[in-house]
């Protein structure tokens, strides 16, 4: 009698624990082609560990409003974030977030690019874990350039792709030579701009937190900027962000496109776009230097210190950025469609490197992109094409916007620099940066 | 005017594809693969219920503290009504994000943050000024009077309310409520901060097929279709009645 008491007992206790230990989280997320697919395979997840997900997708500016808002005060409506590589050591220092170092061995810190583990740590200690990664580089249309004679080098400058523009560019066939981002926001058009005026030699701010914004390199990037999109670019370019150009490059209308690495699986897909068979790719241009000539930007999941069911959360976030979570994205979607920038294990992935003819240029864009030296001269911050301060999303916005009144021709772009030096100026006094 | 929504709702039947086709793609072959695509990555049901419990209960709980305080000002004024007029319509005029910090914090103190009783009074308030000032331009409308006699007849303020004063301006109280349900399904700022996922409406729902970084222009149509669907159904199912109501006394 003795052992059927105990085994019913102990599987009444383990069904209780079971039951007990089963949590319903809720993670906060970005409309992504990556993040939708987590959200389809998560059920994997759910099936082993017994817990239950809701989600709440978001555009990307509505959630960074929705989860700063939680977070700083401590609403506790999420249990995971999505946030960015901007994000992330500003809410690790503020104590907003739970480290991540405690993952199990088989999850292997080390596979992670040691770049992208550093931009999301803070004091030391890793903040969010990287969902994917990007850099920039250059896409560009072989069968235009072979038609033209033209030979794209491994690392262009801002010269040859100017030289390049003119030449492809024929507007009765509405073919533009390059295709850029001309819409006003620090993630839009800001996000390119800061790649190249670093290019140019130029940075945001001296070592004593004085903006640069009037001298000799931001003026030479930015007439560079308007008069090549004058003269090359497409109509309306003060409307076009990633979205615009990404449907401009895919119907055939760009010779040349310059912006995130991420596009380069969306352009290679034959069932979105028609230049699919047609599509190079290269190190993103420079100038005077080659430091923060290609952007760096991680999307990564983060639990917030008001979370209730950290466990839980952690435990997810263990299997969604983990090796096998990359095996079963190949294996499902394929290979094309994995998370890519992350880890050495995806880049070592035979299957990977088939099916991704473009994972060579991007892991080298991402492994170049060193946001702790972003400029020619040494600066006082980090980041490439942001500064990882909590006061750059406003500069940010209104410079990008000073930016686009000069490309629509609105005001001179010293006009434009001007009173951008004096806005940045002003916000960097109120914040005490500058005594 | 009703051209973007035609495009939008053949938009929704292309492919991404066709979507973003330059020049503009009129003949297509339909599809319904967005529809599908919407349908199986979010619980369209779950929003929309969201949104009509919210919109009405919200329009409801406006209405319940309107119709007095503009009965009150528009049949009984003191020198102060005017003043307390503007003031009300003046708090319309103040950016919602600038007090978002301080109703979040409300919200998250009395429980309602993700809940639709917490989405319900917010937009029951954020829209009283303008409930308030329709219904006291319809009741400004109505005769003395009739007023005054009903009372002399021994009527109660309560009763004359109810039975005199409301019968009468019935087509002014439902064109107010049409607008209010409009205001409360369309309303996106204060739905998307307050609500996760238990409370989410279809402006949640909607904001969930837009990216900045990613193709989804159908999906995205297709979206904002069924989001809009059943309020534009509403609206012209009730036209003649909203037109009646805006109008209402307008040729006395």
């Amino acid at each position: 009698m003795r052992i059927p008491y105990l085994l019913a007992c102990s599987t009444l206790l383990a069904a209780a624990a079971g039951v007990a230990s089963a949590a319903t989280i809720t993670i906060a997320t970005v409309n992504n082609g990556d993040m939708i697919t987590m959200q389809k395979l998560s059920s994997k997840w759910e099936q082993q560990t017994g817990n239950t997900i809701n989600w709440v997708v978001l555009e990307e500016n509505v959630l960074r409003q929705r989860v700063t808002t939680d977070i700083a005060t401590k609403g506790g409506q999420f249990d995971i974030l999505t946030i960015g590589s901007y994000e992330t050591p500003i809410w690790g220092k503020q104590g907003w977030l739970l480290p991540l170092n405690g993952f199990p061995a088989s999850y292997d810190y080390n596979d992670i690019f040691k770049g992208v583990r550093d931009a999301l740590s803070a004091n030391g200690k890793l903040y969010a874990v990287p969902f994917y990664a990007e850099s920039s580089f250059t896409f560009y249309r072989k069968d235009l350039f072979d038609a033209a004679g033209l030979k794209m080098p491994a690392k262009p400058t801002y010269a040859e792709i100017a030289q390049f523009a003119d030449k492809l560019t024929d507007k009765s066939k509405e073919q533009y030579g390059i295709c850029l981002r001309g819409k006003a926001g620090w993630g839009e058009n800001m996000a390119f701009v800061d790649t190249l005026v670093n290019g140019f030699g130029g940075q945001w701010f001296d070592m004593k937190w004085n903006p640069e914004l009037t001298s000799a390199p931001w003026k030479a990037a930015i007439n560079y900027y308007v008069d090549l999109l004058h003269r090359d670019g497409p109509p309306g370019v003060t409307g076009n962000g990633f979205n615009e150009n990404l449907a401009l490059f895919s119907t055939g209308h760009c010779a040349m496109w310059i912006d995130a690495t991420v596009a380069a699986g969306m352009v290679f897909d034959k069932t979105k776009s028609q230049v699919a068979d047609k599509v190079g790719f290269t190190a993103a241009p420079h100038g005077v230097t080659e430091h923060g000539t290609g952007w760096f930007w991680s999307w990564a999941l983060a639990v917030p210190a008001s979370s209730k069911k950290a466990d839980a959360a952690k435990s997810f976030l263990a299997w969604a950025t983990s090796k096998d979570y990359v095996k079963l994205v190949g294996e499902t979607n394929g290979w094309t469609g994995v998370p890519p920038g992350t880890r050495e294990s995806t880049y070592d992935n035979p299957n990977y490197i088939k099916a991704a003819p473009f994972a060579a240029t991007v892991k080298t864009a991402i492994l170049s992109a060193d946001i702790t030296h972003p400029t020619k001269n040494p600066v006082p911050y980090t980041g490439i094409q942001y500064v990882a301060i909590p006061e750059f999303q406003g500069i940010g916005t209104q410079v990008g916007q000073f930016v686009a009144a000069a490309l629509a021709g609105q005001m001179s772009v010293d006009d434009a620099l001007a009173k951008a030096q004096a806005a940045t100026k002003s916000t960097m006094q109120q914040a005490g940066y500058i005594q | 005017m009703f051209f973007p929504i035609v495009w939008m709702f053949a938009a929704s039947f292309k492919t991404e594809v066709e979507a973003i086709a330059t020049p503009p793609l009129f003949l297509f072959t339909p599809t319904l693969e967005n529809y599908r695509e919407v349908f199986a990555r979010a619980d369209y049901l779950g929003f929309a219920l969201n949104s009509v419990v919210v919109s009405l209960g919200a329009t409801v709980a406006a209405l319940a503290l309107a119709i007095p305080a503009a009965f009150a000002m528009a049949l009984y004024p003191t020198k102060r009504t005017r003043g307390t007029l503007l003031w009300m319509l003046s708090t319309k005029m103040l950016p919602p994000v600038g007090v978002l910090v301080p109703i979040y914090l409300i919200a998250r103190e009395t429980a309602l943050l993700d809940t639709r009783t917490g989405l319900i009074i917010m937009f029951a308030l954020s829209n009283l000024p303008i409930v308030v000032w329709m219904l006291f331009t319809f009741f400004k409308e109505t005769p003395k009077d009739i007023i005054e006699a009903s009372r002399i007849d021994g009527a109660s303020v309560l009763q004359v309310i109810t039975v005199v004063l409301l019968p009468l301006v019935t087509p002014g109280i439902a064109s107010t409520a049409l607008l209010s349900i409009i205001l409360c399904w369309n309303e996106a700022f204060w739905s998307l901060n307050l609500s996760a996922h238990d409370a989410a409406p279809l402006t949640a729902f909607i904001a969930s097929f837009s990216a900045p970084e990613g193709l989804f222009w159908a999906k995205l149509s297709a979206a904002s279709t069924m989001a809009i669907a059943p309020i534009l159904v509403l609206g012209w199912a009730s036209q003649r009645q909203l037109v009646r109501g805006l109008t209402f006394g307008a040729v006395k």
